[in-house]
């Protein structure tokens, strides 16, 4: 019959107009928007889509969502290096970046002229990234996150550090990242062997001092471990040698990208052990 | 905009005679008409790119921009409030956009959304692409992300509605739309050889003179890059700066012009009022 | 049956080493076997072309042209080169063969008698290679405006924010001083005029010479009879800011009354030179790019880029296949993908149907659930940017869970499996369902749709048109099944088919495809159960800069749209180059617009918003 169609597409059309005012009957005097409402609202088993009321109450973005990155930089409170930056400008994240919107300065030490393992300034341009977390997953030494805060909106992007991100807007303490990543922090922080940054994991395990390890769970507490006294290192020598040790470091990087035969793979993966553990000795003279 | 400052309100160019300091009347028309505009921006129904798709899943039922009485979405310039350009700005595009724009009514707005529309984005090197929406029509929001999330989006959108509120009655310059007259179109691009910005043609006779007299044509002078180390800590801002300064050597007159224009209707509308 | 007992080879069911035997011997001055390395298929003497483009249609059977594309090898052998990518419509490899052209005065014959959907696909090389194809009728720019000035995917062609020719640029790192490209320009713009551009002769003639050839001027006999209604001529713009194209296509029709005498796509508003950046880019910086192609299915074109270049890594040295788990997890990406786009493209189909925003809505409702996955897992809602060559970027969480971290945040925690399994096996047959008793039988809908748009299925194969568009017309062309790639050939599914090639049937055949899909999930449920825990990426993943052997790849997906195919060469670095030097995407939207100027012919006005919708196109994706 001409018309029946139609009628039940209407039927549709009548049961979700209904069926929104069954949800709210079912939750009158309730407070809507408590968590637990808004979890099976917005949950598994719920029929149809419920709004989000957003500026009121926002959907708690998952771990790996990406916008724009931002740098880890050690908390205030660190004992040993407070606001420490963890990226030792190694170059990789530049080189990774597809629009190539990011920008690093390295530093050098003023007399020797020799780089040092941190960046003096960095920027990424906000209207150029694309937020494809290429250089978050790329860096080795976990330095660069994707950030969680979207809500950048503003009504001037040329002003001083507005939509170019410098140094000191885009570092944000390493407590932070655990704070909006918690699994994920604890997934990097067992694949380096503690909480700490790799390097100071390095040094801290020549020198016998303890290192805050990640619990067997992503949840557990975190421990930090208890702080020796520690004695002054040989300064001036040990920052020499390894600034010449990161150098190398940085230009054998593009090197490793040839896939070629077995031996060559074999010769690599032992210069990088050598590297790194020239690396870390450094770093452990110079801590 | 819960609480307004009124020394602050009265701190205005509108000419309230010294009896009438004090007046409220504008102040609470002012906010009424805030309140009735900002809860009415009618977007235009107009997708760019990638971004358009959040867009289109911010006006849907989850986000629903109809809480903001925004969900009315007009295909037609004629009916809307609010540009969202949502999306990468191409050379070819970039055309039909300056004319929708200038179809807007006044008062108009403009949000430039996603990473493309605010200055390029990830396409930017391309040769068709524009960087960034401002450097044609006057943005008033700007969203980073690529793409904003819906929540961005809409976190845009109040952005905007802040704007609106801060915007006060009695000062011609937030509302130059009554009374100075049919604000300047935006000139129209044209596609020439590469897009060609009319406010730029000054700029394009003299580089092609250069050219001519076999001089370097289209290079520009940087500063030093030691002094950029100098000024590492606001290079940044620095560049920006350079940037526009450069860019608007020509529009500067334009820009010189409509001010005055500009200025000269508002001693008019002032007269009229001390008159009456 | 005896007839081919007795005739032991037929040309046209012969495999492709076998057809290129063939063809060199019927034509052994014009095919050469290209023997470059890394290489197949034949070389062919341009002079020829057109002669054995034929043979190879009509003789040897492959009847479906999937790809035309243009490559400069400025530098290496300083000559262009086209190639074509000829399939069978029954499934099977391609014949590829290639016509090459000195860099000067270049050109190539056009091959649009034979498939006449190279057309826009030469269009695309005259605008951006300067190639010019001699026979072809409407041989003008298609993606660049008229006028424009050079070929830009020409090597040696310049952009007006040229830094360097291959990325990663010097000048980022260590000495990375933050410059805006606009600093580096004089006008602040992204804008470059050649030397001798005189403004006195500046005339923006695109419009006109759009216009040109689309047959105005009423032809006053045919109008003045008398049994006719008195009609007129028009023209009338559609886009490229219209609530109904999709995005910022635009087409110009001629209307005979409210029939439509000619319509002319008219596109590249959103052309973003996506191959351009493409081939300055490294090999894994294109794969963010990808998802901006068709940007509601990014999962699948990330994996037939990635299919395409580990394609070409096959052939180098070390190389690990994805494992298992890894091709488990991209089918689910994939497939969910397809029901994605699918909603969106039936929702936005009734959208242009009249039906504004309902069923749009109800259609989208679900997907929202789908992209929280997606968001949880890659990243990111859309560009998800999740494949990777060997693998993907991570694994499946085992929790979609958020942390609060800014004002009023709500916090949600669900386990993965049981999210997945919810929405597989119940939320999202519900939605397919209710968007079934919905439409499917709506007799409005029925009008407006069955009848309307139709498409024969000659017309399809020759027009190279692809995806629902081709299976609707009757065509069981799925690459998944026609040339299978990852685990589909252990998968049991069938490829959904509807024979009368008009609207309805491609709507119902979408709705056929999101079954389909859902039957794929469901298989992939218990596999993804059964791997958990295995390798989701095979090789070493810290190689940020991989190096990918010299040749050429052809790979292609079947997406929700259609075949999406990525030509790409290695070349230049004999150590294997880090930068593609061809990066080419055959975009099924690009491809089957070609089409669309045949369907509206005699159709009225107000069905052409319906066919467009029909054939479910995305900008993204069309003009790249
Ligand atoms: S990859 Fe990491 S460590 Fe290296 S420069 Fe980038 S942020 Fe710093
Ligand atoms: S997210 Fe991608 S585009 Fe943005 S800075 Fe990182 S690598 Fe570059
Ligand atoms: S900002 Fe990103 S998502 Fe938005 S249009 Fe540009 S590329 Fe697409």
């Amino acid at each position: 019959m001409y018309g029946v169609g139609i009628l039940k597409g209407l039927g549709v059309t009548i049961r979700h107009f209904f069926n929104t005012y069954v949800e709210d009957l079912r939750y009158v005097g309730k407070k809507l928007n408590n968590t637990q409402e808004f979890e099976r609202r917005q949950g598994v088993d719920s029929t149809g889509l419920y709004t989000v009321q957003y500026p009121e109450e926002k959907i708690a973005v998952p771990e790996r969502f990406r916008f724009v990155p931002f740098l880890v930089v050690e908390d205030d409170d660190h004992p040993e290096r407070p606001g420490h930056d963890w990226c030792t400008s190694c170059g990789i994240c530049p080189k990774v970046c597809p629009p190539q919107c990011i920008w690093i300065v390295r530093s050098e030490d003023p007399v020797t002229k020799r780089p040092i393992p941190e960046p003096e300034a960095f920027f990424i341009d906000i209207d150029i990234c694309m937020n494809c977390g290429l250089c978050a997953e790329y860096c080795p030494f976990d330095a660069i996150k994707m950030d969680h805060d979207y809500e950048l909106a503003d009504y001037d992007r040329t002003g001083i550090g507005v939509h170019i991100h410098d140094k000191e807007k885009l570092s944000k303490p390493f407590s932070y990242w655990r704070k909006i990543a918690p699994t994920t922090a604890w997934e990097e922080a067992v694949d380096r062997g503690g909480w700490e940054h790799i390097d100071v994991i390095k040094q801290k395990q020549k020198s016998g001092a303890p290192i805050a390890k990640p619990g067997p769970t992503w949840d557990s507490p975190y421990v930090p471990p208890i702080v020796p006294v520690k004695e002054e290192a040989p300064a001036a020598e040990t920052a020499q040698a390894g600034g010449e040790a990161v150098g190398t470091a940085a230009e054998a990087a593009p090197v490793e990208m040839s896939a070629e035969d077995a031996a060559k793979e074999e010769r690599r993966k032992k210069r990088e052990a050598a590297l790194a553990r020239k690396h870390a000795k450094e770093q452990g003279g110079e801590g | 905009m819960s609480s307004l400052d009124l020394r602050q309100l009265h701190d205005t160019e509108f000419p309230i005679p010294d009896e009438m300091q004090g007046n409220l009347a504008i102040t609470s028309l002012s906010k009424v008409y805030n309140w009735s505009r900002r809860s009415s921006v009618w977007p235009m129904l107009f997708g760019l790119a990638c971004c358009a798709i959040e867009m289109i899943a911010t006006a849907a039922s989850r986000y629903d921009t109809a809480r903001f009485g925004m969900e009315v979405m007009r295909a037609s310039p004629r009916q809307s409030d609010l540009m969202i350009v949502s999306g990468t700005v191409t050379k070819k595009m970039v055309v039909p956009i300056v004319r929708l724009y200038n179809q807007m009514p006044e008062p108009k707005y403009v949000i430039a959304m996603g990473a493309c529309a605010s200055g390029g984005g990830p396409f930017k090197e391309g040769y068709n692409v524009v960087s960034g929406m401002d450097q044609y029509v006057p943005v008033d929001v700007y969203i980073p992300g690529c793409p904003p999330t819906p929540q961005a989006l809409i976190n845009g959108l109040i952005a905007l509605q802040k704007k609106i509120d801060g915007q006060s009655l009695a000062n011609m310059d937030d509302v130059p739309w009554y009374g100075v007259g049919p604000s300047d179109p935006v000139p129209i691009p044209i596609l020439g050889p590469d897009i060609i910005d009319p406010r730029q043609m000054g700029m394009i006779r003299e580089q092609a003179m250069l050219a001519a007299a076999g001089q370097p044509y289209g290079v520009r002078e940087l500063p030093a890059v030691a002094m950029q180390i100098a000024t590492k800590k606001i290079s940044a801002g620095a560049a920006v700066a350079a940037v526009s300064a450069a860019s608007v050597v020509v529009d500067a007159e334009a820009e010189a012009a409509r001010l005055e224009r500009r200025q000269e209707a508002v001693a008019r509308k002032r007269a009229l009022l001390a008159k009456s | 049956m005896t007839d081919q007992m007795i005739a032991p080879v037929r040309p046209e069911t012969v495999d492709v080493d076998a057809a290129i035997g063939i063809l060199k011997e019927r034509f052994p001055d014009a095919v050469k076997d290209d023997t470059r390395e890394g290489y197949v298929g034949v070389v062919v003497e341009r002079s020829q072309l057109v002669e054995v483009a034929t043979a190879i249609r009509d003789e040897l059977g492959f009847d479906y042209l999937s790809s035309a594309t243009a490559v400069d090898y400025l530098g290496i052998e300083d000559s262009m080169e086209m190639v074509y990518h000829a399939y069978r419509i029954s499934g099977g490899k391609p014949l590829v063969f290639k016509a090459q052209t000195p860099r000067e005065n270049s050109s190539i014959p056009s091959l649009i008698d034979i498939w006449p959907g190279v057309d826009f696909q030469e269009r695309e090389a005259y605008d951006l290679y300067g190639i010019s194809f001699p026979g072809h009728p409407n041989q003008k720019r298609i993606l660049m405006w008229e006028g424009f000035n050079g070929h830009p995917m020409r090597k040696d062609w310049k952009e007006a924010y040229y830094e360097a020719e291959l990325k990663p640029f010097e000048s980022r790192w260590p000495k990375g001083y933050v410059r805006r490209s606009e600093e580096l320009n004089i006008f602040g713009k992204n804008v470059a005029y050649p030397a001798d551009f005189d403004l006195s002769r500046l005339s923006d003639d695109t419009e006109a010479s759009l216009y040109a050839g689309m047959g105005l001027g009423v032809d006053v006999e045919a109008l003045n009879s008398d049994e006719e209604l008195k009609t007129d001529r028009l023209v009338v713009n559609l886009g490229p800011h219209h609530p109904s194209t999709h995005g910022v296509f635009r087409m110009v029709v001629t209307l005979n009354g409210e029939t439509i005498e000619t319509l002319e796509p008219v596109m590249g508003y959103l052309h973003r030179n996506h191959e351009k950046i493409g081939e300055r880019n490294a090999w894994n910086h294109n794969m963010p790019f990808t998802d901006r192609l068709d940007y509601i299915s990014s999962m699948s074109n990330n994996l037939g880029y990635a299919l395409a270049v580990e394609q070409l890594m096959s052939r180098g040295m070390r190389y690990t296949p994805p494992t298992y788990r890894a091709e488990v997890i991209r089918v689910l990406m994939v497939e969910l993908t397809r029901i994605v786009n699918h909603l969106w493209a039936i929702g936005f189909l009734l959208n242009d149907l009249g039906a504004f925003f309902t069923p749009a809505l109800y259609a989208i409702a679900e997907r929202e659930k789908i992209l929280d996955f997606f968001e949880a897992t890659a990243g990111s809602r859309l560009m998800c940017n999740y494949m990777r060559f060997g693998g993907v970027f991570k694994d499946i969480p085992e929790r979609i869970r958020s942390t609060a971290n800014l004002l009023n945040d709500k916090v949600r925690d669900f386990e993965t499996t049981q999210y997945l399994t919810q929405l597989i096996t119940e939320t999202l047959p519900r939605a397919v369902d209710e968007l079934d008793t919905f439409l499917t039988d709506s007799e409005i809908i029925k009008t407006r749709t069955i009848g309307v748009g139709y498409l024969p299925t000659e017309t399809a194969i020759a027009y190279s048109a692809a995806g629902p568009l081709l299976r609707g017309s009757g065509v069981a062309y799925d690459v998944r099944r026609a040339e299978p790639y990852s685990i589909y050939p252990e998968l049991d599914f069938d490829v959904a088919v509807r024979y009368n090639g008009d609207i309805y049937d491609r709507y119902l055949l979408r709705i056929d495809e999101m079954r389909e899909s859902l039957r794929i999930l469901k298989q992939i449920l218990p596999r993804l159960e059964r791997t958990k825990g295995e390798s989701f990426f095979s090789g070493n993943k810290a190689v940020y800069m991989p190096r990918v052997a010299i040749g050429e790849a052809y790979g292609r997906v079947e997406n929700p749209k259609g075949e999406l195919g990525y030509y790409v060469v290695s070349q230049g670095d004999p150590k294997g180059p880090q930068n593609p030097w061809r990066y080419h995407v055959r975009a099924p939207s690009f491809i089957n617009l070609t089409v669309l100027g045949q369907m509206c012919k005699g159709q009225k006005v107000a069905d052409v918003v319906a066919i467009l919708g029909s054939i479910d196109i995305v900008l993204g994706e069309t003009d790249r």
